[in-house]
């Protein structure tokens, strides 16, 4: 049985089609799934490019950077897909990424993108995400939760990439007060879990009021299962942005198709399937019925991606001190 | 010394094997890692954390299985057997559906605190060390009732019937048989649970309340993912590993194995256990531990059954794929097992590689292993055979401390005997040591499948579309938001995994049985 396993694993690795160029795009675990972009987004590529697009997934963004690290030069890879903002500086600090060749059509970004070797495929705000009906008027902003008796899910964010987008919206949002406000919200945190799936599961059996999310995420809810109940509370410091970026390794040995892929990635065929299946905004063209009803933050706020490194640093001593009591 | 010359060889072999799977991927990370690694006073707290969880939870856990496996020792009843059996599902879970059915039955919106809410108490909070430790008891108290209540099982018939016939009460044959058989069996059921929770990362971290209750174990993920810092997380690897080899030390120490002597395997009769107070007592005690232990697994049904209407094709295939894995993970298990069960008779320290996986960090085992292997072949192609590897070195603690009592059990009784009659190599195991073994075995076979099934495992770090397990496909249900699809999905685990626990639990016990 597993010798059997393996020899298959073995031909399934080495026995490629000799005229069919293959493109290895790296990316993160949810985006291959069945209900992921991937399926889609591979049929639509492999009609046009005349390859055999494959992708492989590797855990969530951060995971994807560390698999970047270890693969080094040697990578088989071509593209890797699902880094975000606050990993770009230190994505470019490890000399693996390659500048793209590509016409960047413009842009529906909130921010205005110049950036030579990372591209963005999708962004979203991070929210907090409550049901409507259990609570009507969710706190206005992170003061008044910390003062409200709200109870909140956040993740951590050493683990988790929103867990991290929370602790650079406060310190983006407060700058020297984030101290005090982490120290006001640690009696609303039920509980801080690893990863955001645990957060949402816990808030959906309803262990807490609102679950730190994506203003997208009541979207889903209404769109998939007509649900129009969970909504997303609009803070008046503005929303904490995540771009989600790609971009082609440096040592790809079809660096011509890993930039075919990179413009495919910004055309329409691309970017009409990531608002229902990544539940993120795509960053050209339209989207889907059901996204008008999500709130629309007045301001985005962004700590720009080189001194992304040390605000993170910084924001997560004081987070730790407020939180340890 | 010719005599099992062989078996100790193939024992050495075994070890050798296990040693090399859990510290060459060690090394490979170290090699890899630049620069010297410092720890932080933060990771000193994760040390502090770690330990103190980890010893509340298997005092906690072993303190209540005593009561139990007396009780469950001691008393007849139809359904006993599948009690039994049930009470080592909640072990097997896959953490996070574990965890979901305990918040249905603890959390905020949970039953209890419903019927508080409704009786105008105040509501409890699962929430902080002693929802950790909760857990962890939820988790690892029927593993310790299994292993008591096999040091229940060894000590013979004869030696109740003496008691019986000498007129001992129960207080009587507690100091004379069941506390001598309870100092050998006890610290090492505390040390095995203390260990597995040594290793605990989503439940500590999910229940914990906040980031003073990061583990060992969160801090090398946070060290690989957070910091790339190979050579921290190699660090904090190498403190786990100590930790766990000074708890295996104390214990080697501490535990002597009581010798009743050999009896003639008759059935146990309790006389002194015919009185209204103790079963009573004994009632209370299953009765207890079966509503703590069956509440949250029956929530996990009630929400997964309507559920499974929505699942999607895929969870099907990655049941098989799971139980290719579990099949490959069984066979491995028992083969590192045995020889090194039975090689510790003699050399002793043998028997300490098998408990080595327990105290290795599955992220730094992935990792290595994914260093050593990415210059040789595509990971990514060896997902589920190294799935089925590194979920049989994680079993193996498991299996080797529920063999190792029994076989010495055996060896103490038997053994003189077997000698006399110049019984060895193949023949001692085929007529003294198997028919003897039967129970035991096909436990320690249900466990490693069960244990394989629900666990995430290495798959996560290398699996590529379409080779998802099921524990991979649940996270992955989960993180599209599909938490329905998901608590389906976590039924047909959980029954799978039940399922292949039973099917191997209940052979071995038929054929200990003829």
């Amino acid at each position: 049985m597993r010798i059997s396993m393996i020899a298959a694993g073995l031909l399934a690795g080495t026995a490629t089609f000799a005229d069919t160029p293959v493109l290895t795009v790296l990316t993160y675990d949810s985006f291959v799934s069945d209900w992921g972009p991937g399926p889609a987004v591979e049929s639509a590529f492999e009609a046009t490019c005349g390859c055999d697009l494959q992708f492989v997934g590797a855990g969530d963004g951060a995971a994807l950077l560390a698999r970047v690290r270890l693969e080094g030069a040697r990578s088989d890879a071509d593209v890797v897909l699902g880094l975000d903002t606050n990993l770009m500086a230190a994505a470019r600090e490890t000399g693996l990424f390659a500048p793209h060749n590509v016409t960047v059509p413009p842009l529906d970004l909130p921010v205005t993108w110049e950036d030579d070797t990372f591209l963005p495929f999708d962004w979203g705000y991070f929210a907090f995400v409550h049901n409507s009906e259990a609570l009507p008027t969710p706190p206005a902003n992170f003061r008044a939760l910390g003062e409200s008796d709200v109870s909140i899910l956040i993740q951590d964010p050493r683990s988790s990439t929103p867990g991290l987008g929370l602790l650079m919206w406060v310190k983006a949002a407060y700058g020297e007060a984030a101290g005090e406000v982490w120290e006001a919200l640690s009696d609303n945190i039920v509980t801080v879990t690893p990863g955001w799936s645990e957060a949402y599961g816990l808030f959906l059996e309803g262990e807490a009021d609102m679950v730190l999310s994506y203003t997208t995420s009541p979207a889903y809810h209404l769109i998939a299962e007509e649900d129009a109940t969970k909504a997303a509370a609009p803070f008046s410091e503005g929303h904490y942005l995540q771009v989600e970026v790609a971009a082609k390794l440096a040592a790809s040995d079809r660096p011509d198709l890993a930039d075919a892929f990179l413009t495919f990635m910004l055309s329409d065929e691309f970017q009409t399937v990531i608002p229902t299946t990544n539940w993120m905004y795509p960053v050209r063209g339209p989207v889907p019925d059901g996204f008008d009803t999500l709130i629309t933050p007045d301001r985005a706020l962004l700590v720009a991606a080189d001194k992304a490194q040390a605000v993170r640093d910084a924001a997560l001593a004081e987070w730790r001190a407020a939180l340890a009591q | 010394m010719a005599r099992g010359a062989r078996t100790v060889k193939l024992g050495i072999a075994a070890g050798g094997v296990v040693g090399l799977l859990t510290l060459g991927p060690l090394v490979a990370v170290i090699l890899r890692a630049e620069g010297g690694a410092t720890l932080s006073y933060s990771d000193w707290a994760a040390v502090r954390f770690t330990v103190t969880q980890a010893a509340l939870s298997a005092v906690f856990s072993v303190a209540l299985a005593v009561p139990v496996a007396r009780a469950l020792a001691r008393r007849q009843f139809s359904g006993r057997g599948l009690l039994i059996s049930l009470l080592g599902a909640p072990f097997i879970l896959p953490v996070i559906v574990a965890v979901l059915g305990l918040l249905a039955v603890f959390g905020r919106g949970g039953v209890l605190n419903t019927g508080l809410d409704a009786l105008g108490l105040p509501s409890v909070s699962i929430y902080g060390l002693h929802g950790v430790v909760l857990a962890h008891v939820f988790f690892n108290m029927p593993l310790a009732v299994r292993l008591i209540l096999q040091g229940w099982a060894e000590i013979p018939g004869e030696r109740f019937r003496l008691a019986a016939a000498l007129g001992f009460g129960p207080s009587a044959i507690f100091r004379q048989l069941e506390w001598p058989m309870l100092k050998g069996v006890l610290p090492g059921a505390i040390m095995i649970v203390f260990l597995i929770c040594l290793a605990s990362f989503a439940v500590a971290l999910t229940l914990g309340g906040g980031p003073s209750a990061t583990t060992v174990e969160l801090a090398i993920y946070q060290a690989f993912r957070f910091e790339f810092d190979l050579g921290r997380a190699a660090l904090l690897a190498l403190i786990q590993l100590a930790l766990t080899a000074g708890a295996a030390f104390a214990v080697l120490a501490l535990s002597a194995r009581a010798d009743f002597g050999a009896g003639l395997d008759r059935p146990v009769q309790r006389w002194d256990a015919n009185r209204t107070g103790l079963r009573l007592a004994d009632c209370a005690a299953i009765a207890i531990a079966a509503l703590f232990l069956i509440c949250p697994i029956a929530m996990i049904v009630l929400r997964g059954v309507p559920a499974l209407l929505t699942i999607p094709e895929s969870v099907w295939s990655a049941t098989l794929r799971s139980l290719a894995v579990a099949g490959g993970t069984t066979v491995l298990t028992l083969a590192l097992a045995l020889p090194l069960a039975i090689t510790s008779r003699r050399l002793g320290w043998v028997e300490t590689f098998g408990y080595l996986p327990v105290a290795a960090s599955p992220m730094v085992i992935g990792t290595g292993l994914f260093l050593i292997l990415f210059p040789l072949v595509n990971p990514v192609a060896l997902a589920l055979p190294l799935t089925a590897v590194v979920n049989a070195l994680m079993a193996l603690p498991f299996a080797l401390r529920v063999l190792a009592p029994a076989l010495a059990g055996i060896e103490a009784d038997f053994g003189r005997l077997a000698d006399s009659l110049n019984l060895t190599g193949y023949r001692r195991l085929r007529w003294l040591i198997l028919p003897r073994l039967y129970a035991p075995l096909g436990f320690c076979a249900g466990l490693a499948a069960a244990l394989s099934i629900g666990d995430l495992g290495v798959v996560a770090l290398f699996a590529a579309p379409g080779t998802e397990t099921l524990p991979l496909l649940i996270q992955r249900l989960m993180a599209a938001y599909r938490m329905d699809a998901a608590a389906g999905a976590s039924l047909i685990l959980m029954v799978a995994s039940f399922a292949l626990f039973r099917l191997f639990d209940g052979w071995g016990r038929t054929r200990a049985a003829m």
